[in-house]
């Protein structure tokens, strides 16, 4: 058939995709501006503990979490593994200790990934700090990662 | 509560299944189940399924399988996207309200095409953990080093389970890991995730389980010794990880209380633990002593098959009471990371 032919036939590209987007909300949202701002912020407890990353809802209440407060950007690992090798799709390109860190000003635990030279350089209890990426955009990884704190 | 047993099951499970799709490797499985005590898909009063189209990687998957049941005239049917455990639990309240006396229960899933531990990544919190893309053995590993710097388990003790685990596999005709191995050697591996080591472990496989309840009188007519549910239920911990303790199950502890396990001896326990550590926090959790063989099948360390290691887990232990070699079991079935969703099903013979 020639082009000629068809020329009443409306015509589009197909594209195979996923077009959706959603919004993150006051807090997951409110969080993920705050790392491209540089700031760390936790979610207000009614009991006045503060949970780091921030959840829409308290896990054992169930009530609503709204106020979202400034914590540190240093911390304590509280445990951690060796990730030898960056495995496909993690935004590491060396090998990194996985931890969980409570920031100062927080009272629950993050993941993210630790920068040291190996495994020995690793224990719980040990002091960390974040390090930024220069180029943020609100997402988890705008924290490159963590070092220990005398490096920072 | 009406009673309502296990009649009959039927599993295959291997490290890859190649040539065959999840369909055709279900559809003998489903049919000789059936055979086995003498049915048709006519006498089945309700089928449910458990599978994973994002394993599957096809959406609606589970329908492709449901034709394999040989459903003509039209049956009633369900699904779960969740353990075949799960599809049970459905089944067995369905039968609660009297209407049908047998129910025919499937899991199922072929994981060996893509990198599970990789793909598991993606259950995870899809703001803060999911694009950081933690696999499933480093987020074990973190609950694993929080576990044994509590004291209260020794990397010997985990040791000592997956030695077990393996001695107990080299039995069961459907597990892939049964290369025995001491507690020394499995002392001696390199880590593979610090400090899980290649023993601690899932053993990941390709397969599916096929499982008959029934209720009351008909059960007694299709099985010589049912294997009775005496007590089920299910529970879930929070999603964060780090709002919860790693280092102990608290469903699993309610929903074992809710089950009754604490009520009488448990002669052995089938418990869906990935890994060494689960083990350890079930028992825990579920009170189990000295006095339980705890996976006679070698469990999820001998063989594991996402979306169907929970069912394979009762019809171990009801087979397990069928046969007479106890009189009172536990099984469990998991999901999430870190044992984050528990059912716990107490099983007796009479």
């Amino acid at each position: 058939m020639s082009d000629t032919a068809n020329d009443d036939v409306l015509r589009a590209p197909l594209r195979l995709e996923y077009p959706f987007i959603r919004t993150t909300g006051a807090v997951v949202g409110g969080f993920l501006t705050g790392l491209r701002e540089g700031v760390v912020l936790g979610a207000k407890r009614a009991d006045g503990t503060v949970l780091c990353p921030p959840l829409e809802y308290d896990p054992i209440t169930s009530d609503p979490l709204t106020e979202l407060v400034e914590v540190g950007q240093a911390g304590t690992v509280t445990t951690w593994t060796w990730n030898g090798e960056p495995r496909p799709q993690q935004p590491f390109a060396q090998p990194f200790a996985w931890a969980m860190i409570t920031l100062d000003g927080a009272d629950t635990p993050m993941l993210h990934g630790v920068f040291v030279d190996g495994p020995d350089a690793m224990s719980t209890g040990m002091r960390v700090s974040v390090q930024w990426r220069d180029e943020r955009e609100g997402h988890i990884a705008d924290i490159a990662g963590f070092v220990p704190e005398e490096s920072a | 509560m009406r009673d309502v047993a296990v009649v009959a099951s039927m599993q295959r499970q291997e490290p890859s299944i190649d040539n065959e799709s999840e369909v055709e490797y279900m559809v003998p499985l489903m049919h000789g189940v059936k055979e086995s005590i003498g049915i048709t898909q006519a006498d089945v009063g309700f089928t449910c399924s458990g599978s994973s189209d994002f394993i599957a990687g096809q959406a609606f998957s589970f329908v492709m399988t449901v034709d394999g049941t040989n459903p003509v005239p039209p049956i009633s049917e369900s699904h779960v996207e969740m353990d075949g455990a799960w599809a049970l639990y459905e089944a067995w309240v369905k039968m609660q309200m009297g209407e049908i006396d047998i129910a025919l229960v499937y899991g199922y899933s072929k994981s060996s095409g893509g990198s599970l531990r990789d793909v598991l990544a993606t259950q995870m919190d899809p703001y803060y953990v999911a694009p950081l893309w933690p696999d499933a053995f480093a987020i074990e590993a973190l609950a694993a080093r929080q576990l044994i710097e509590s004291g209260r388990v020794s990397l010997e003790q985990l040791a000592e389970i997956a030695s077990r685990s393996r001695d107990h596999a080299a039995s069961n005709p459907h597990a892939i890991r049964t290369a025995q191995k001491s507690v020394a050697d499995i002392m001696a591996e390199a880590p593979i995730m610090d400090p899980l080591r290649p023993s601690d472990i899932p053993a990941s496989a390709d397969g599916g389980c096929v499982l008959i309840l029934a209720a009351g009188d008909r059960a007694k007519d299709l099985c010589d010794r049912p294997a009775w549910i005496r007590g089920i239920d299910h529970r879930t911990d929070a999603h964060t990880l780090g709002v919860r303790d790693l280092t102990r199950s608290m469903s699993a502890k309610i929903a074992g209380q809710k089950a009754g396990v604490g009520n009488d001896k448990v002669d052995f326990a089938e418990l869906y633990a990935p890994f060494t550590t689960s083990e350890f926090l079930l028992t825990d959790a579920l009170g189990l002593g000295e006095d339980t063989v705890i996976n006679p099948s070698g469990g999820t360390l001998g063989a594991h098959t996402m979306m169907a290691s929970g069912l394979i887990r009762i019809a171990e232990a009801a087979q397990r009471i069928t046969n007479g070699d106890g009189d009172r079991a536990v099984a469990t079935a998991g999901s999430g990371p870190n044992l984050q969703q528990n059912l716990v099903c107490v099983l007796e013979g009479e």
